[in-house]
């Protein structure tokens, strides 16, 4: 048989198609990062470089209000992300270690389902469960809403790490007088270590990014930076809301690279 | 009935069901304190399981495990004082080597300080002292194989249990580590409960062997007794090459048989325990208590044509077409070629049996 060529790049059109989605994802993403060191008052005419928008967001007349929703995103996120954590780490262990126990394939669904229902499905659900069971809104309704759904984004890491770690290990462990807890905290936590990171790490950032939802279930008052950001937005787009975006997307590349590189690294090996 | 407390392990009536699955039916054993014990079988016999449940990975479904003649079949495997070298060694990935020899002496409640001065006399047991700071994939699979030994012998465990620890490492090393093993466990005075499917390693190491087969233990013995009186067709088969003749038996006394085969030769072989006058059954030959002529000698000559030989370094395998019967292996060492003929294939021949070296066998 002839030798077929099935390398995409020969595929017509591939360069252009290519380049027309990067352009598509990207140019946004890089025309606000430019536009945040502009000088001029204007969004859209270039009068040089200055970082008077990046003063403006810690000194400015809306400086306060974004302060509030920074301390309030990133007080939420960190609590979101290790709650999470914490639980998926559990469900993971459960889920990898617990033997074929009869739910397990519906257990492992219900974890991961909330990644594939439109996140405005569970912004309503989880408003209209707050006001079921008469949960005032506010930053505990924010936290606790974050928490749930953070918890699938910390699972998949957690549990692709587990998978590949086997149970020989903790067999050995138990082997030599470690009990099933030490087994746990010594040998298979550490072997975990890369994988909790990476789930605590994005986690973090799905929560500090997260907007839907947060609209939904915030109080009056209380504001996430995505929230601010969007009150701002409404009353006219203003260049220091580019610098804030700015600062947030670099907060984001800099999570994702560190969660990409530790899950990455293998101590197993 | 009390344990006996001579006993290292004592395995009673102990049965294994995985649902409707039977992976051990029924085995009684003893191993003596102070013995190097081999479970050899085909993979899927078994032998592997009851490791693990001596070690406690596996419940045991019915039956008693002693150790010492102490019940040990509901404690948890932190609570038996038994050690493990795992087939893949299990080597904790993310500690040092020292680290990994100090981990169950700390587990049992050593001092940091002592685990270490311990683990690091273990290495040196094993020649791996200068190693102690690397990691476990920093080794090659013997190294790993020896840091496993350590591991496991670090916190003195009443019996040692090993689980095809050799099967990874290539032939030359694994010849070394057979010895090195026997060695250490002569030097430990620990009873060593060795699994392996390799005859030879089971052979050249153990004390006594138990052969199983499909969930059965089909004879216990030493090394020498394993091969040359095995009690089956099974075990005969297993345990090295030898040749199968069907036979009827015509008589049976003091453990000698007088039997004939299908077109009525007549032939005397040691006969076992079971077998009775009438009976149709297997007797089994070793190749190298086999030797040729071209004019028959002795009462047991049968006559053939040679096939092939096929030299095998040591020896030469001849292959025998039998007039009456199956294709023979004659097998006759170089060294032996003063006294034993090497015939050309095609040679009409006799293949004559040494006095005693033909055995009955249960199927």
């Amino acid at each position: 048989m002839a030798h077929v060529n099935n390398d995409i790049k020969t595929y017509k059109g591939f360069r252009a198609i290519t380049l027309l989605c990067l352009v598509v994802l990207y140019a946004p993403l890089v025309i606000v990062t430019i536009y945040s060191f502009n000088a001029s008052q204007s969004i859209t005419n270039w009068e040089g470089v200055s970082f008077r928008w990046y003063a403006d967001v810690f000194t400015g007349p809306e400086s306060a209000k974004f302060k509030t929703a920074a301390f309030n995103s990133f007080t939420i996120a960190i609590i979101a992300a290790t709650a999470s954590t914490a639980i998926a780490t559990l469900a993971a262990t459960a889920m990898v270690r617990g033997g074929n126990f009869k739910l397990r394939t519906v257990s492992f669904g219900l974890i991961s389902l909330p990644l594939m229902v439109p996140e405005i499905v569970t912004a309503v659900a989880t408003l209209i469960f707050f006001n079921a069971i008469g949960f005032t809104r506010g930053y505990l309704t924010i936290l606790v809403a974050h928490i749930a759904f953070c918890i699938p984004f910390a699972y998949l890491p957690i549990s692709a790490r587990m998978q590949g770690i086997e149970d020989s290990f903790e067999q050995a462990a138990m082997d030599l007088y470690a009990t099933r807890r030490q087994a746990f905290t010594r040998i298979l936590m550490p072997l975990m270590a890369p994988g909790i990171i990476s789930g605590f790490l994005l986690a973090f950032i799905v929560s500090l990014d997260d907007f839907i939802i947060t609209n939904f279930v915030k109080g009056a008052g209380v504001e996430t930076l995505p929230t601010a950001i969007f009150g701002s937005v409404k009353q006219g787009i203003k260049p220091n809301i580019m610098a804030i975006s700015t600062m947030l997307l670099s907060v984001s590349v800099v999570m994702v690279t560190i969660s990409y590189f530790v899950s990455k690294s293998d101590n197993t090996k | 009935m009390p344990g006996n407390t001579t006993n290292a392990i004592d395995v009673r009536n102990a049965v294994k069901r995985y649902g409707d699955f039977t992976a051990l039916k029924r085995i009684s054993l003893t191993i003596e304190d102070n013995e190097f014990f081999t479970l050899l079988g085909p993979s899927g016999c078994g032998k592997t399981t009851l490791l693990r449940m001596i070690a406690g990975f596996e419940d045991v479904t019915e039956g008693e495990i002693l150790l010492f003649g102490e019940a040990i079949a509901k404690l948890p495997p932190h609570q038996r004082p038994v050690n493990t070298v795992f087939q893949n060694y299990a080597l904790f990935p993310h500690m040092t080597i020292l680290e990994n020899v100090a981990f169950g002496l700390e587990m049992r409640g050593k001092s940091k300080a002592e685990a270490r001065t311990r683990a690091g006399e273990m290495l040196e047991l094993v020649q791996l002292t200068q190693f102690a700071a690397r990691k476990p994939s920093q080794l090659s699979g013997g190294q790993q194989q020896r840091v496993a030994l350590a591991r496991a012998l670090a916190p003195q465990p009443k019996v040692l249990l090993l689980d095809e620890p050799l099967s990874a490492l290539d032939l030359k090393l694994r010849k070394q580590m057979q010895l090195e093993l026997k060695h250490l466990q002569r030097e430990t005075g620990i009873t060593f409960i060795f699994v392996t499917h390799d005859q030879e390693e089971a052979l050249t190491m153990s004390d006594r062997i138990a052969v199983m087969s499909a969930g059965e233990m089909q004879q216990l013995g030493t090394p020498t007794e394993i091969y040359e009186q095995p009690r089956n067709m099974f075990v005969a088969d297993f345990i090295g090459e030898t040749n199968l003749l069907e036979v009827s038996v015509d008589q049976v006394m003091n453990g000698r048989a007088t039997c004939h085969l299908g077109g009525g030769q007549a032939l005397t072989c040691n006969s076992v325990e079971g077998i009775g006058t009438g009976a149709k059954v297997h007797m089994s030959v070793r190749p190298e208590r086999l030797f040729m002529s071209d004019v028959p000698v002795e009462a047991e000559s049968l006559k053939g044509r040679v096939a092939e030989n096929i030299f095998v370094g040591t020896d030469i395998s001849t292959l025998v077409d039998l007039a009456e019967g199956p294709q023979f292996i004659v097998r006759t060492s170089n060294s032996d070629r003063g006294n034993k003929r090497i015939f050309e294939p095609g040679s009409e021949i006799f293949v004559n049996m040494e006095l005693g070296a033909g055995r009955l066998l249960m199927d």
